[in-house]
């Protein structure tokens, strides 16, 4: 970064002083000889325009390979891997694009500088060169789009037939909390109208699903299996961002939002990957939500499924059994059963 | 033709384009001499551009000023910030930013530049001064409506500023202001009284922007002089033509989404608001759809961002021309890209939204067209680059910075084709390289139009010369500044930071991303610098600059034929007839290399091609 940095400053000085020069000149002609000043300013941009395309390409190239460890390491997901290639397919093809284009112009706008005993080539219209630079675009976009297609295709499919291991992301100003089916692998219904303190999802308690759903505040995933997120948020738009497993989903009021995936790599296998053992996946907000939106985010971890199943009989229930506190909420749920929404099943 | 002296034109200016008896403006000036009437409350179309232009380098400034103070944040989270508590008062205490406020900067800097700086400020100044003066009209359509837009635009502006000094804070909900979070002041303190003057802020807008949009149309159908068919439009005609069109057609759309969000604010309406728990306690809103807002906004924002881009391309194809002493190329596919642009810009809004929970098959129609767009803008890329090509390049300012456009468009341009394949946007969705793309692709080409524009007609506006070197100086600093700060973004977003964060402390895995935040803020710092240069030669040179002739960079548009004086009506005697398109630069034959739109192709025999315009 600090070579950087000194390479900049070294450029905008040199640049600077180029033209200074220029200025001075100008200054001691000014207004005699026109033509000559506009003929120096001319030779210093038109060399300025070579030595920015040289020194931004190298400065590009630089940071590329500089910054390529503080990327994002492989996915953790199945679907993020084939995400992962279709992106470096697209950056193959529009880095070909940049370099060419950007090249082509930056060198013509040195070659071709002002010189009084020329004339410029009158040339206004090529049929045959418009078609290429039509057609050729057209082909790679086409191609561009249908493998783009296809990705999302399988990504969004699986959201719709999938039988997976469902949780629900339950988003909230400014935590998120995540709600496990239990043994009968179906999520009882919520509704906004029968939150408190002790049931902060408005589970439905008369629900035939509700007696066994577990909540946490830490997301925990068994490697291997196929998840459903069921999305929802009682107050304002946020987003589900899970940027090692290439995830993401808005949670919405009123509306059930899903994203299907199966997490490939244990935290500990993701640890060893980074050669980082304090590495932790984390789910992040990504809708801006209010003040403390930048706080806003969730633990991941991702275990074997033995040490997953242990986990989960360890949290605590929506309902603790016993029936204590849901008393009142089985009054509520009667009334607000006629306005009932956002079913998560 | 028939020039009758004694024939006064009225102030409202009927042009006439059929070119018969035009008057002499010969009629007393004592009304023009009063302060009142000639600065302020103008029906002249070239002083209401540069009213427009003198308010969006106010706002631009501002603008600018407030994204260097969250940058300095972004850099060094846990610094004091010098003068902070002084500029900003109590949201900036002991040199901290608050929280809330980080997120008023972002969302007032990008309302700003996005709305007062280059829909108005560009399109405001650009059209107003060229659209009579190019097509050859005494002024707009109607004068008044013009004053009136120009009005309504000013008083926008005053009720944006008001906004930033209330109680509770400006807007807040980033410039999109999505729903339900700007419909509670609940949920943030900026939704309360803040967002209520950003809506009214932008109901004047609109009515601004759809007044001038009008007259712009009207204008350019109606009043183009004889022999100025569309064909012979110059191509800033026809990109502030398309634009006036987008915005006619998508503006009142943004009204009917506001109005909406207005109901639902004050009036207990559900358009989008359902199933809310907020408070400790349920709210009554039932059945509407955050997601319907976004429909709409969108269906204006991608329009928006075309209306931003056009103006901007239409300056710097007849800068690059005009500096290239060559005809840009393929001026018909040039027309026929910006129409093409401007279809599909309306039916590509669904690529903000492929992470809502839209149907997966609209996001792949979403996809299809929005990839589509990329063809007619690889069209223009191709056909400014071939312009270049054997040129005889002049490197004035203006030159530089269209040269400077068509490579952020590129770099701009190129990524957006990832943000706009549905798979690849899952992962880069709000995060810093969309931030890095729009600025790139809209921010910063829309700037350098804008700036071509002004070294370019400042001649034209001021009667002066910019001060070239200082211009040089301040395109450098710029390209530099813009590329340091916006380049290094795309790699944040990818990977993995969200934007409209106030601080990335409490994330380890963002720990190392730091030094890319300190590069960031160190280049915005020099770029915003950089416009101080500028500031000074604009207004330097409004004063004391070198005076200009008549034709200073030799171009063959009308607005070069009228005198420097500025008259109402444009030109003193009758107005100019056009016989050629305005790209005859470098013509083999001819004796200099243009030639003016008034020359007739009886005057040029020697140059005369046998498929001549
Ligand atoms: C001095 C040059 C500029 C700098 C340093 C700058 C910096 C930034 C940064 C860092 C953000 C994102 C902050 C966040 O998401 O937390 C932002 C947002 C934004 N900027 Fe700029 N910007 C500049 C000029 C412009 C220009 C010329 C435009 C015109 C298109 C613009 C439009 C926007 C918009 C629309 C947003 C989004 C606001 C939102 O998230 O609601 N900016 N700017
Ligand atoms: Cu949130
Ligand atoms: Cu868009």
């Amino acid at each position: 970064m600090n070579i950087l940095l000194i390479l900049a400053v070294v450029f905008g000085t040199l640049v600077l002083v180029r033209l200074a020069n220029v200025a001075a000149i100008a200054s001691k002609l000014s207004g005699e000889n026109e033509e000559a000043e506009q003929e120096s300013a001319n030779r210093w941009n038109s060399i300025g325009m070579l030595t920015f395309l040289i020194v931004g390409l190298i400065t590009m190239f630089y940071l590329i390979n500089a910054y390529a460890p503080l990327m994002l390491p492989v996915s953790a997901s199945e679907h993020g891997v084939a995400i992962d290639e279709l992106m470096n397919i697209n950056w193959i093809v529009l880095f070909i694009t940049f370099l060419i284009t950007q090249i082509l112009l930056f060198f013509f706008a040195f070659k071709y500088k002002f010189n009084k005993n020329r004339r410029s080539f009158y040339f206004h219209d090529n049929n045959k060169l418009e078609a290429i630079w039509t057609v050729i675009p057209t082909i790679v976009l086409a191609s561009l789009i249908v493998t783009g297609l296809q990705e999302w295709n399988d990504i969004t499919n699986k959201s719709d037939k999938m039988e997976g291991l469902k949780i629900q992301i339950y988003a909230k100003q400014f935590d998120f909390t995540a709600r496990y089916a239990g043994d009968d692998k179906n999520l009882a219904r919520t509704n906004f109208r029968l939150i408190n303190d002790v049931n902060p999802l408005g589970v439905d308690s008369l629900d035939k699903y509700a007696a066994d759903d577990i909540i946490s505040k830490e997301l925990v995933m068994p490697k291997g299996a196929e998840i459903e997120l069921v999305i929802n948020s009682r107050d304002v738009i946020h987003s589900v961002y899970l940027p090692h497993f290439r995830v993401q989903m808005n949670a919405v009021p009123g509306m059930t939002t899903r994203f299907s995936f199966k997490p490939t790599m244990t935290t500990a296998e993701m640890q060893k990957e980074t050669k980082n053992p304090k590495f932790e996946y984390v789910m992040l907000c990504n809708k801006v939500c209010g003040v403390a939106h930048y706080n806003m985010k969730m633990p991941v971890r991702v275990v074997e499924m033995a040490e997953y199943q242990e986990w989960l009989k360890a949290q605590p229930l929506v309902f603790p059994v016993a029936g204590e506190s849901t008393a009142g909420a089985s009054t509520a749920t009667a009334e607000a059963s006629a306005t009932m929404t956002s079913g998560t099943n | 033709m028939e020039v009758n002296p004694n024939k006064h034109i009225a102030h409202s200016a009927h042009a006439d384009a059929h070119g018969h008896a035009h008057g002499h403006h010969d009629h007393d000036h004592d009304h023009d001499d009063n302060f009142w009437s000639k600065y302020i409350f103008t029906t002249d179309h070239k002083m209401i551009a540069k009213q427009f232009l003198n308010t969006a380098i106010f706002m631009a400034f501002l603008a600018m000023f407030m994204s260097l103070i969250f940058r300095m944040q972004l850099a060094w989270p846990d610094a004091k910030i010098p003068f902070l508590q002084d500029m900003i008062g109590k949201w900036g205490k002991d040199g901290k930013l608050d929280p809330g406020f980080y997120l008023a900067l972002v969302t007032i800097h990008g309302t700003i530049m996005v709305f007062f700086v280059l829909t108005g400020g560009l399109s405001g100044t650009f059209s107003n001064l060229l659209i009579p003066l190019q097509v050859g009209a005494r002024d707009m359509a109607s004068g008044f409506l013009n004053a009136l837009s120009f009005w309504f635009f000013a008083l926008s502006s005053v009720v944006m500023l008001v906004s930033l000094g209330v109680e509770s804070g400006p807007a807040s909900g980033g410039w999109t202001v999505y729903p339900p979070l700007s419909a509670l002041p609940q949920a943030i303190p900026g939704s309360g009284l803040g967002m209520t003057l950003w809506l009214v802020s932008m109901v004047f807008f609109i009515a601004s922007s759809l007044l001038g949009g009008i007259n712009y149309i009207s204008t350019i159908l109606n009043l183009r002089t004889k022999g100025m068919s569309m064909t012979r439009l110059p191509l800033t005609i026809w990109a502030f033509f398309i634009t006036a069109i987008l915005g006619v057609l998508s503006f009142p759309v943004l009204l009917a989404a506001a109005l909406l969000l207005v109901f639902d604010r004050s009036f207990g309406t559900s358009f989008y608001l359902s199933d809310i728990f907020i408070d400790g306690a349920p709210l009554d809103h039932a059945g509407g759809s955050p997601i319907l807002y976004q429909h709409l906004f969108w269906f204006l924002g991608h329009p928006e961002v075309y209306i931003v881009l056009l103006p901007a391309l239409g300056l710097t194809s007849e800068v690059i021309s005009v500096n290239a002493r060559k005809p840009i190329f393929g001026y018909k596919a040039m027309i026929g890209s910006m129409l093409v642009i401007a279809f599909l810009s309306f039916i590509v809004w669904g690529h903000h939204m492929f992470v809502t929970g839209m149907n997966p098959f609209l996001g792949s129609v979403f996809v299809f067209t929005t990839l589509l767009v990329a063809i007619p803008s690889a069209v223009k890329v191709f056909n400014y680059i071939t312009t270049l090509w054997r040129g005889n390049i002049q490197f004035t300012p203006q030159m530089l910075f269209g040269i400077g456009l068509v490579s952020t468009f590129i770099t701009g341009g190129l990524t957006g084709i990832i943000l706009g394949d549905s798979a690849l946007d899952i992962n880069v969705h709000d995060t810093y390289f969309v931030v890095a793309h729009f600025h790139i692709v809209m921010g910063s080409s829309a700037i350098f139009g804008m700036f071509a524009g002004v070294y370019h007609w400042f001649p034209r506006m001021y009667g002066r010369m910019m001060n070239k070197p200082l211009g040089y100086i301040h395109f450098w600093l710029t390209l530099i500044g813009l590329y340091g700060t916006f380049f290094p973004m795309h790699f944040l977003g990818l990977a993995g930071l969200p934007r409209r964060y106030y601080a990335f402390t409490s994330y380890e895995a963002f720990d190392t991303l730091i030094n890319i935040n300190h590069i960031v803020t160190v280049f915005a710092i020099i770029g915003g610098l950089a416009q101080f240069i500028f500031l000074f030669n604009f207004y330097y040179s409004i004063k004391y600059g070198k005076k200009s002739v008549q034709n200073p960079w030799k171009s063959n548009t009308l607005e070069w034929t009228a005198p420097v004086e500025h008259l109402h009506g444009n030109w003193p005697g009758a107005i100019p007839e056009v016989h050629r398109w305005p790209y005859d630069y470098g013509k083999p034959g001819a004796p200099d290399d243009f030639i003016p739109q008034t020359v007739p192709f009886s005057e040029t025999p020697e140059s005369n091609t046998p498929h001549d315009h």
